[in-house]
């Protein structure tokens, strides 16, 4: 027999070791990377060099392949996870919509090595052999869709990242959209209103801060993919000058070097490009989740995809 | 022709009328053009899907044999082998970290569950923020409190990365589940003068058990899948080691580095064990949910 007082402190122990390991995690990142950030100082965000044996240490390619990869990915994924979300919530007989449902979800359940093997065996032969000079054709070589056509770089890299964005962004995408009182979709339907009439003046301007927490989880998970990105993306230390060529983003270069990393300063460094991807997650990972909260959309932990 | 000439009001009702179901037929046109278009996105969604599962099933067939299963690595270039050190070593890794996660995740849980206040709200987010964070990050935490005071990779400080990682699905999952318990069963425990800790484990626990139970495998499943946290913990490795304070192969591990090998024998090896992978979370993950709707069904 546990006393009651007993049972609390018990409960009240657990919380308070989770709530250690939180500020352990972020701490001991944050001291592994102080050296670093102590020697570059500001310059170790605008710096464009990433020469660990002359001890030049700048991350401005990371961040930027970073960014590039995440904005490639939103933008083919958001329209086709919207489009995806309002089918599955209300353009579907009622029949088809769990199982379609769970079939997105599978997607998700898929580990982010497999979707990288899948990029790199099959998909990145499909892209230099067919995409890459389909859309060279349309701008005659020039930038964005010039140099040379190898499959693997920028262009694969944000594909693949939209593919494993989409079950995060249409699951709950579909969660806020089915959260749309009913009152409010049958009666716009009542005033005559056509299906599409109501999704666009109903539905979509009532989950708007909801469908963009969405986006905003699934930006969050495109920012700190890591495997597979690594897998597609080329891995060379230098800005894309076009979608074609190779570069690196933040995860990438910390999955490449980080068992490599012997010169001084390169493993604190590397810890510190982590840091920084850190603060952005944290940072877009909490604006999402207030966004979702205030539509009062499910919130789901359980979708892994990062 | 003559009555319209004849006729302005009426000339006019035509007029007003063909513009009526010129609209109302735009309209319908374009409803069910979006509509169409909506449906269309659906199936762009499930193409890569089917296109995935296809490409990891007939090759991951095709890499499948008795060897796969029960021989270790040969070196590169050399055909034949198998990744049993990988299939223990996962085993052993997530077993290690679900052992730990579990309890502590339904713990947590069950206090998220019993706390309405600020500190609880503020863990609540925290939890739901930290499943979203990249999970490199949490391998270089796991990496600083273990690797390097050990002074060598492990396959225990993948396992701590892994439970990280665990953590905030299981006790989301456990505290939804807990609180779906019917408050009368927990005041009724309490009115028979039970304490708190008896009726958690006599009465809310065994009730909140469907809900339990697919939570803590989609915990696992997300883990399982997992690569970039074992980079630099576990590391791989192709011999036989059962010590979970050495570096062990995982068969996420194998996927990333045979899938990256110019070699057909290593790469054959990265789509078996890709296909294992699969496998394993796709069977975790669809039953869980199975589980779940059994046991709710056989208590009604």
């Amino acid at each position: 027999m546990v006393p009651d007082g007993a049972y609390r402190v018990g409960l009240a122990t657990v919380a308070a070791v989770f709530a250690l390991l939180l500020l352990a995690f972020v701490t001991s990142l944050v001291v592994q990377a102080r050296p670093a950030f102590a020697h570059f100082g500001f310059g170790f965000l605008t710096g464009t060099k990433w020469d660990p044996v002359h001890g030049h240490l700048g991350a401005l390619t990371f961040v930027v392949g970073t960014l590039e990869t995440t904005m490639i990915a939103m933008v083919i994924a958001v329209p086709i996870g919207l489009g995806t979300a309002l089918a599955l919530a209300y353009a579907l007989p009622r029949r088809l919509q769990a199982p379609l449902s769970m079939g997105v979800e599978l997607l998700a359940a898929v580990p982010s090595v497999v979707y990288g093997l899948w990029g790199l065996l099959v998909v990145a032969p499909a892209v230099r052999t067919v995409l890459e000079p389909a859309l060279a054709k349309l701008t005659g070589g020039h930038e964005p869709f010039g140099g040379i056509q190898e499959g693997i770089g920028l262009l694969l890299a944000g594909l693949i990242l939209s593919i494993m964005v989409l079950p995060t962004l249409v699951a709950i995408s579909r969660d806020v959209l089915i959260a749309v009182p009913h009152e409010q979709v049958e009666g716009a339907y009542a005033l005559g209103a056509t299906r599409w009439q109501v999704l666009r003046r109903v539905v979509v301007p009532h989950a708007r801060a909801g469908l963009l927490g969405a986006t905003t989880l699934a930006t969050g998970r495109a920012l700190g993919e890591t495997i597979a990105v690594t897998m597609v993306i080329g891995n060379t230390v230098s800005f894309a000058h076009s979608l074609f060529a190779p570069t690196a983003t933040m995860a990438s270069v910390i999955a490449n070097e980080f068992t490599e990393a012997t010169e001084p300063f390169h493993l604190s460094a590397l810890v510190a490009v982590a840091v920084i991807l850190l603060g952005v997650a944290i940072l877009v990972n909490v604006t999402a989740r207030l966004l979702v909260r205030s539509v009062g959309g499910r919130q789901r932990v359980g979708l892994g995809v990062a | 022709m003559t009555l319209m000439a004849l006729d302005p009001i009426i000339a006019r009702r035509i007029e007003i009328h063909s513009i009526a179901e010129r609209t109302v037929q735009g309209r319908e046109r374009r409803a069910s053009v979006a509509v169409w278009a909506c449906r269309a996105c659906l199936i762009v969604v499930l193409i890569p899907l089917v296109a995935i599962l296809f490409y990891v099933a007939s090759r991951g067939i095709a890499a499948w044999n008795w060897a796969f299963f029960s021989h270790l690595p040969t070196p590169a270039g050399i055909p034949g082998g198998g990744v049993s050190n990988a299939i223990v070593g996962s085993l052993i890794i997530d077993g290690v970290a679900a052992a730990a996660a579990v309890p502590f995740g339904v713990a947590g849980g069950l206090f998220l569950a019993e706390s309405d206040g600020p500190v609880a709200g503020a863990l609540r987010f925290a939890a739901d923020v930290l499943s979203g964070l990249p999970s490199i990050t949490i391998g270089i935490f796991a990496y600083a409190v273990i690797v390097k005071i050990q002074g060598h990779f492990s396959a225990v400080s993948a396992s701590f990365a892994l439970g990280v990682l665990m953590l905030p699905v299981i006790m989301r999952a456990s505290e939804t589940a807990i609180r779906s318990v019917p408050r009368e069963l927990l005041e009724g425990g309490l009115s028979l003068g039970a304490r708190r800790a008896t009726v958690a484990r006599k009465v809310v626990l065994p009730a909140a058990l469907p809900g339990l139970i697919t939570g803590v495998l989609l915990g696992i499943a997300r883990a399982a899948g997992e690569t970039a946290p074992l980079l630099f913990t576990v590391i791989g490795s192709q011999y036989w080691n059962l010590s979970p304070t050495k570096p062990m192969g995982a068969l996420p591990l194998v996927v990333f580095q045979n899938g990256i090998q110019a070699y057909p024998d290593l790469v054959k090896t990265a789509w078996g064990a890709a296909l294992f992978l699969v496998v394993m979370i796709l069977v975790l993950s669809v039953g869980s949910r199975l589980v779940a709707a059994r046991l709710r069904k056989v208590r009604r």
